[in-house]
């Protein structure tokens, strides 16, 4: 495995952020850029490249790349459909979302479905991620409609979808605080920059 | 039986901890307590009895302080112990007198700190700490004897044997695991994990290891010893949570000449010895204190026998020669000793059949033989394996005969055994963890002394020392220089034109080792004029430093040099009529005339017996007491640990027979009288376990107008896992070889 000329560029400079004796800590990094450009799964001479190419022990490499979860060792569809399932995502439906899109998902070599643990956007259950773009507030038709689009080569809006109107994480039935036009700058300090008047 | 056996060692065991020294009857017994005396916070109070008598350290710990003002005062269970700054809490423990249960921690290693076994109660922490990991400060108040303490080892020990498989009695490490001794000493008597266990994939490290990774509790002591010790990073932890296993990743076999080791450090039954599977139970076994003679080093080992057979070899702790590994060869070399042996005194009929017969017979007629002979015509040849005692004998038997022909395979055919410092490691093999820059002239000390190489390899890693080698391409586990094949490059370094000169001349301990695969070279003496202008030219030798050394091959070598074993002519092959093989199996006989008449003494029927016209079966090292010198001058002594096969006798017992028969007579019968021979010619082999440094350095050689040829030097050692007779005839050493030789 050679990588490419961009990313050898990009690799040098990740390296140049390590001091000589600490390079190893580029381990992490250069395996993410090895993986990237290896379609979303890190092979074995991907691995020993990155050892090879930071000089420490191609074990050394391994051990971290069988650690983190976000290194896949075996080969993956184009897009790797990540159905967290956890509890409030599980709440919300995500059995049937991870069902459905087990059911539409079957070209292998457009699709890796795999289950997985809390991805951290229980706000906006239930989600897929699908390589780096999460997909929030889905509904089956939202599923279906994203995997169409993707079968078709699109890339849809990544985020909540547009029918839940939520723009990020906000409460779903409108704000409930902050709901005032925001102070100006300085509010609540003092003239010598003390907040103890406003804690009182 | 061996539950019951199991506890009673457990018991013994803690309450070893507990003894008090001082008074036999003031017993301070700690009862392993269940999980609701625990609880009973009152307890805690009434452990700490302030004027306990003083514990002993722990295995007799010595504390060493670099700068009396680093001292610090700490308390464990109440007793205030000075220790020196930078001590972890478990090592002041220690020192302290109290053993605390660890699995990941192993002194010589770094701290892993993940198996928790090691938790102690510290006072004003809000949590018991792992003792490995934290370093000890002052004042601090170390209690390992509270409820605390003991239900978080109780915990963690409830945790480990989740996982674990209880499959104590077909494991071959019960008995000596440490898992199973903490668990009954600091376990619960019962756990709640109800679910399934999990289990691992073996793993196939090689024909030495074999592993039962389902027993594996994670403590990455393999994984630490492979990196750090042995050189080799070929093991790792994989994987993550209960996921987790030590492994190579690919199928890989662990290529390393220490690999043995990971058996003695791992903890419970995961790693264990593939030849010594299913053989035998550590309580059978008889222990005897030995020493390898496999290689020039001299490990101390421990033999351990079950009647006349020898079941394993494990290290003993030498801090000076060995620290506690020992290389795959000394550990696994055994089988060797039960295959090929030379049972009967044999001579070779007309028809070239060798015919058993009497050891009467067999030595009339070697008796007659020599007498035939022309003096000048005799030549005796001491074996790598021979004892200091044999070849003290055999000289004299050949002085007494009228020849001085005498030498030691190896050696070369006229060494210098002038200037013991010319043949010695004289910086000691401990002494080469004070060195900054090594040249190897010649060796490979992987293969020709990896205990040596291991010493060289932890300095290497711990401080960058520099490494030079001159010699034929070879295989080394740390960063070093090639820095050339011929003995050129050491005229260029010695004349400073090498660039590695500047990186010798830098170092403040330099040290040169030379190997004695040179002694066979026709250049020896230019080479080491070389090395001695080399030694000179950058302070090797000082009166506060040496760093001149010779790292020899075979256990032999050392003491045939202390003894003179330097033959008269180094021709003396080529026209000797009678040649007394005493276990010299590597002797080059090609230009011995035809109507020569040999005989072989020895334990195996190896090279040496295709020759040979009369066989006189002698005892193996495990079957003798005798000296052995290793190549820093360290005189050790093997013990007896098992019976000798057939009708074979001690080798300087034959000798001495053989001269009576001769009607010569030695002057010794035992072999404290044959000591008392040796004290008059090389007392320095009587001072057993204390390194005789030599008096006199090499600067006393004299001048040599040689010049060095460009001839490459050879590898000394063709093949680490067969190098003598025991080796070659062992089937594990030849498993070995077909698959790990590189």
């Amino acid at each position: 495995m050679v990588l490419q000329a961009k990313l050898y560029k990009r690799a040098k400079s990740i390296l140049a952020m390590y001091p000589a004796n600490f390079q190893s800590g580029a381990i992490m990094p250069l395996l993410d850029l090895a993986q990237r450009q290896h379609g979303g799964w890190l092979p074995l001479n991907a691995m020993n490249y990155v050892a090879d190419y930071i000089k420490v022990p191609r074990m050394r490499v391994y051990e971290v790349a069988t650690f983190y979860t976000m290194y896949i060792r075996q080969p993956v569809g184009k897009y790797h459909m990540q159905v967290c399932t956890t509890t409030p995502c599980m709440l919300r439906g995500a059995d049937d979302v991870f069902k459905k899109v087990k059911e539409l998902c079957t070209d292998p070599k457009l699709f890796t479905v795999s289950e997985v643990e809390c991805l951290g956007a229980c706000v906006n259950a239930p989600m897929i991620q699908v390589n780096d773009d999460y997909y929030e507030d889905l509904t089956m038709e939202d599923v279906e409609n994203l995997i169409e689009d993707l079968k078709a080569g699109r890339k849809p809006k990544a985020g909540p979808s547009t029918k839940s109107g939520r723009f990020c994480c906000e409460p779903a039935g409108g704000l409930t605080s902050l709901t005032e036009p925001p102070k100006e700058a300085g509010f609540g300090s003092t003239q010598d920059g003390n907040d103890e008047k406003m804690l009182g | 039986m061996g539950l019951g056996l199991i506890a009673t060692r457990a018991l013994q065991r803690s309450s070893r901890i507990f003894r008090n020294p001082n008074g036999g009857s003031t017993y301070f017994l700690r009862t392993i307590v269940s999980t609701q005396e625990l609880n009973n916070a009152d307890a805690a109070t009434a452990a700490v009895q302030p004027d306990l008598p003083k514990r002993d350290p722990v295995g007799g710990a010595r504390i060493h302080f670099p700068n009396p003002d680093d001292a610090i005062e700490v308390f464990v269970d109440g007793y205030p112990v000075k220790i020196p700054k930078g001590m972890t809490v478990l090592q002041a423990c220690e020192v302290a007198g109290v053993d605390i249960p660890r699995f990941c921690y192993h002194n010589r290693l770094s701290i892993a700190g993940n198996c928790r076994m090691c938790l102690v109660e510290v006072e004003k922490s809000p949590k018991p700490v792992a003792s490995c990991a934290m370093p000890a400060l002052p004042g601090m108040k170390i209690k390992t004897d509270t409820p605390i303490a003991k239900k978080a080892r109780e915990g963690v020990m409830e945790f480990l044997l989740m996982n674990h498989p209880l499959d104590c009695p077909i494991c071959d490490q019960g008995g000596e695991c440490d898992l199973q001794d903490q668990s009954m000493a600091f376990g619960s008597d019962r756990g709640r994990f109800t679910e399934m266990k999990r289990s691992v994939v073996d793993k196939n490290l090689g024909p030495l290891v074999k592993t039962v990774m389902t027993r594996c509790i994670q403590c990455t002591r393999c994984v630490r010893f492979a990196s750090e010790v042995a050189g080799v990073e070929d093991l790792g932890m994989l994987g993550r949570g209960s996921g987790e296993e030590i492994g190579t990743y690919v199928e890989k076999l662990m290529t390393s000449e220490l690999s043995g080791n990971v058996i003695d450090i791992c903890p419970v039954g995961a790693l264990t010895s593939k030849p010594f599977a299913f053989k035998a139970r550590n309580w059978e076994l008889k222990g005897t204190e030995s020493i390898d003679v496999t290689d020039a080093v001299g490990s101390n080992i421990r033999i351990d026998s079950r009647g006349p057979e020898v079941m394993r070899v494990v290290p003993r702790l030498n801090e000076d020669i060995n620290e506690e590994w020992i290389s795959d060869k000394t550990r696994f070399f055994y089988d060797g000793l039960k295959r090929q042996r030379l049972n009967d005194p044999m001579i070779r009929g007309a028809d070239g059949r060798f015919k058993a017969v009497s050891w009467r017979d067999a030595l009339a007629i070697v008796a007659e033989v020599m007498h035939q002979i022309k003096p000048e015509e005799i030549v005796g040849v001491a074996g790598k394996l021979s004892d200091a005692e044999s070849m003290m004998a055999l000289k004299d038997l050949l002085n007494k005969m009228g020849s001085n022909n005498i030498f030691c395979e190896g050696n070369g055919m006229l060494p210098n055994a002038d200037l013991r410092s010319g043949y010695i490691m004289n910086t000691s093999i401990s002494g080469l963890e004070k060195a900054d820059a090594f040249l190897l002239v010649g060796t490979q000390p992987r293969v020709e002394a990896a205990m040596v190489n291991a010493r060289i390899h932890k300095k290497v890693k711990a401080t960058n020392a520099k490494v030079g080698y001159v010699g034929p391409a070879a295989d080394f586990n740390y960063d070093h220089q090639h820095l050339g094949t011929d003995p050129q490059t050491l005229v260029e370094i010695a004349e400073g034109r090498h660039p590695f000169s500047s990186a010798l001349k830098n170092a403040k301990n330099p040290v040169i080792i030379v190997g004695a695969g040179v002694f066979n070279r026709e250049d020896k003496d230019a080479v080491f004029a070389a090395v001695d202008t080399i030694a000179k030219n950058n302070n090797v030798v000082r009166p506060d430093w040496n760093g001149l050394n010779v790292l020899l091959l075979n256990a032999a070598q050392a003491a045939a040099l202390d003894l003179g074993l330097v033959p008269e002519s180094d021709k003396c092959t080529d026209s000797a009529k009678f040649v007394y093989l005493m276990g010299a199996d590597d002797v080059n006989l090609d230009n011995l005339p035809d109507d020569a008449f040999v005989v072989y003494q020895g334990h195996h029927g190896d090279r040496g017996v295709y020759r040979a016209n009369v066989i006189l079966p002698a005892s193996a090292f495990t079957e003798k007491e005798g000296i052995y010198e290793n190549t820093e001058g360290c005189a050790q002594i093997t013990l007896p640990a098992v019976p000798t096969v057939g009708d074979a006798r001690d080798d300087w017992k034959i000798i001495r027979a053989l001269s009576e028969v001769a009607g010569v007579g030695l002057p010794y019968d035992s072999l404290g009288a044959i000591r008392s021979r040796i004290r008059t010619v090389a007392p320095n082999l009587l001072e057993v376990d204390e390194r005789q440094p030599a008096t006199f350095s090499t600067s006393l050689r004299p001048e040599v107008s040689q010049k060095v040829s460009s001839t490459p030097f050879t590898p000394a050692v063709e093949n680490f896992y067969m190098t003598d007779a025991i080796t070659r005839a062992s089937k594990i050493m030849a498993q070995c070889s077909a698959l790990l030789k590189k």
